[in-house]
């Protein structure tokens, strides 16, 4: 029920701001964008389906026409991404900032990352914080798999004498 | 599915940027934009992303426990709120394993790999470009198969 006077109502971005760090700080901040959406139109915005839904201007494939109706705002949704963390580097981190992790590593595991997530229906935002934050089942073992598999990889990975 | 394209609110693309630009303002600061840094967390050097993962999804939690009860509908959309629910299948499990191989591998994931192109990491861009290809190779593997899922995912 909607009423025309609402009270001021507490907003969820100042839950845990500075009580454990810049690293929660800024994950609150990242979930903040998330909640604005979905406060706003109900949606909940997840990064992963931008892969196929771009897939949809270029590729036929019958898979990726389901995203066609929200492929312009995906594209919008990422390109502010891109901006948002650009403007933290310019303000914050002064300059760009490039990794040291192979080339090789990066392509292979985003091939897998691309699979997986399309497969497993969702990916460190879709499952991780929508799906988590609906306290939904599947989300919530979805992550778990994600989690320990990642986990033993990445402890493989460096195992092995790969650095970084 | 929420947010159909022919009735959207004037506000719906301005509040899609302030939302992406937060969200990416976000990754950026919490260092999850560099894969690095994720390796260290899942070769347990570095513990901040808990906080991160886990304070996510409190700050979300809140959000749909609350949106619903005290907004009834979307602001701007006059959708209901829903919870991010999926059916569970098989596909759940081999598609998270095959995600937590790359994010072990690689160190990214794609929300965090486009706001890595953001604080200039032109690097990452193999990393999406893998993406891409492995999206792809997906989508063309289950187009042949349609019985495979017939709901459409309103979002990722």
């Amino acid at each position: 029920m909607r009423s025309t006077s609402r009270p001021l109502r507490s907003h969820p971005t100042r839950f845990p701001t500075g009580s454990v760090g810049t690293p929660s700080a800024g994950c609150s901040s990242a979930d903040a964008g998330t909640a604005v959406i979905y406060l706003g139109t109900g949606i909940s915005a997840g990064a992963s389906t931008f892969l196929e839904s771009t897939l949809s201007y270029v590729s036929g494939q019958s898979r990726f026409q389901r995203y066609v109706a929200s492929r312009d705002w995906r594209l919008l949704f990422t390109g502010s991404i891109v901006l948002g963390a650009a403007v933290y580097a310019v303000t914050i981190q002064g300059g760009a900032w490039t990794t040291d992790v192979h080339p090789w590593r990066l392509l292979v595991g985003g091939i897998f990352v691309g699979v997986g997530t399309r497969v497993g229906k969702g990916c460190t935002s879709g499952h991780g914080v929508c799906g988590v934050g609906s306290a939904s089942k599947t989300s919530i073992v979805g992550v778990v798999t994600f989690l320990l598999v990642a986990i033993v990889t990445a402890q493989l990975v460096a195992a092995a004498g790969v650095t970084p | 599915m929420a947010g159909s394209a022919s009735q959207r609110h004037p506000l719906f693309a301005p509040l899609v940027i302030l939302g992406g630009l937060i969200f990416g303002f976000g990754l950026a600061y919490s260092h999850m934009a560099r894969p690095e840094v994720v390796l260290d967390f899942l070769q347990f050097e570095d513990f901040g992303l808990v906080f991160v993962m886990f304070g996510g999804a409190a700050v979300t939690g809140v959000t749909y426990f609350l949106a619903p009860r005290l907004l009834g509908r979307a602001v701007l959309s006059g959708d209901d709120f829903e919870r991010r629910l999926k059916p569970f299948d098989r596909n759940v499990l081999v598609g998270g394993a095959i995600f937590g191989v790359g994010w072990g591998l690689s160190g990214i994931c794609p929300g965090a790999a486009y706001a890595s192109v953001g604080i200039g990491n032109v690097t990452i861009l193999w990393a999406i470009a893998g993406m891409f290809i492995g999206a792809y190779a997906q989508g063309v593997f289950r187009s042949r198969s349609p019985s495979d899922e017939a709901a459409p995912t309103s979002a990722d």
